[in-house]
């Protein structure tokens, strides 16, 4: 008896994974199904649909940037206060003293770059290989919304280092928010917590970009997921036929 | 789905006028959606600000006899001229309207210059050169209890409406 096969006879294993390792089509469902992880995906893929050039991995590559930017995002939360003039300093402080902060404010940096640009593209994808059409038009809606997020994530991040360009990025996109007509100002007012680009609007900002809009994205990304699966799987490019109309 | 028939009693027509239960349901529909509005507002009015420790957008100016016609006193802090004219005393933002560069006056020329892209105003704030796209702001001007002269950066008032002390 080999340890795996101890570990996987133990008790506690079995209360936690009942599915065995036999590799029949039925076992292969369990493992899909009885895995709050896996569940979103279908039970059974078309090999081509894995083929790189069929979708070029690019919702796979938004979602691992995501994953990443998550997982540096709440390291460096560690070091960073959101407050003038410290919150300035503590970026700083993660670049020039902390062990391997400018790795991750970089990683942080470049994922979430990547994640804008991987998201347009896989917008593209989709649209000219007509994936959007029904039934998936619903999930071309969301997919519109998580770019907005994407984009709205990265706006609000901006402000966050409390930099020259941080500060002045936000002047300038609070001030065309408040040339919405009507409620503008109002907009503006809610948005910074006040008339200037001060302490409340680095704090909302800060709650906005960690707390409000990464929910919203993950949740969002669940029912995309999950409607990917519903809707039949992902679309590649069209067949021959449908292209010859 | 057949096998699902009677499981649940026996069918009910639907009924023409509305029973206890839809009344029920409507009350209660209602109030659920009373409340989710009013935790909105409710809400909304939590996320306004009701103290703000901003600096103030105020500043006393001095007396309105120090403002002959043609005097300008600019303030570097507050970013605003005041400026004595034939008919009584305005105050202009100090504020480029092309990238927010702070002006200066130029007594010699009088003219208002800004040092960062060359625009230049005069002295009602009209650009007599780009690059500013819009003229220069005029700010509310008023007079407290000591009668000297109250500039307010923070309201921003029609052009051409020159306070008469």
């Amino acid at each position: 008896m080999t340890v795996g096969e101890w570990v996987r006879n133990t008790s506690v294993y079995r209360s936690v994974i009942r599915h065995g390792i036999a590799p029949t089509n039925r076992n292969r469902s369990l493992i899909i199904f009885e895995n709050l992880f896996l569940h979103v995906h279908p039970v059974k893929v078309r090999e081509k649909t894995l083929r790189f050039t069929h979708t070029f991995w690019l919702g796979g590559i938004t979602l691992a940037s995501t994953i990443i930017l998550v997982a540096t995002g709440i390291l460096l939360m560690f070091y960073y206060h959101p407050s003038v003039p410290q919150a300035y300093r503590d970026m700083k402080e993660l670049q020039y003293v902390v062990d391997n902060g400018v790795f991750l404010r970089n990683l942080h940096r470049w994922s979430a770059h990547l994640m804008v640009f991987s998201a347009f593209l896989h917008m593209l994808r989709v649209f000219y290989h007509r994936a959007y059409r029904p039934p998936r038009q619903f999930n071309w809606v969301v997919g519109v919304v998580l770019l907005l997020l994407t984009l709205l994530l990265s706006y609000t991040g901006y402000l966050l280092p409390w930099d020259q360009l941080a500060f002045w990025g936000v002047s300038v996109g609070t001030n065309m928010a408040k040339q919405a007509p009507l409620v503008g100002e109002r907009v503006r007012f809610f948005l910074l917590g006040g008339n200037i680009v001060s302490e409340n609007a680095l704090l909302r900002f800060y709650v906005l970009h960690c707390v409000v809009l990464p929910v919203a994205l993950l949740l969002l990304i669940s029912v995309h997921i999950w409607r990917v699966r519903k809707d039949g799987g992902v679309q590649g490019p069209p067949d021959d036929e449908r292209r010859s109309l | 789905m057949p096998e699902l028939e009677g499981m649940f009693g026996p069918e009910v027509e639907e009924e023409e006028t509305p029973g206890r239960r839809d009344f029920f349901t409507q009350i209660g529909v209602g109030a659920c959606a009373v409340v989710a509005v009013a935790s909105g507002i409710v809400t909304l009015d939590y996320l306004e600000p009701k103290v703000l420790f901003e600096p103030s957008t105020t500043y006393v100016a001095g007396s309105p006899l120090d403002f002959a016609p043609g005097v300008v006193v600019p303030n570097q802090e507050k970013k605003a001229f005041v400026i004595g004219a034939a008919n009584g005393i305005y105050a202009l933002s100090a504020v480029c309207t092309h990238l927010g560069c702070i002006t200066r006056y130029k007594s010699d020329e009088s003219a208002i210059a800004c040092p960062c892209h060359g625009s230049r105003f005069d002295l009602e704030g009209n650009v007599t050169h780009g690059p500013a796209p819009r003229p220069l702001p005029w700010l509310d001007v008023s007079q407290d209890a000591n009668g000297n002269l109250v500039v307010d950066t923070g309201i921003v008032i029609a052009r051409g409406k020159v306070f008469r002390p």
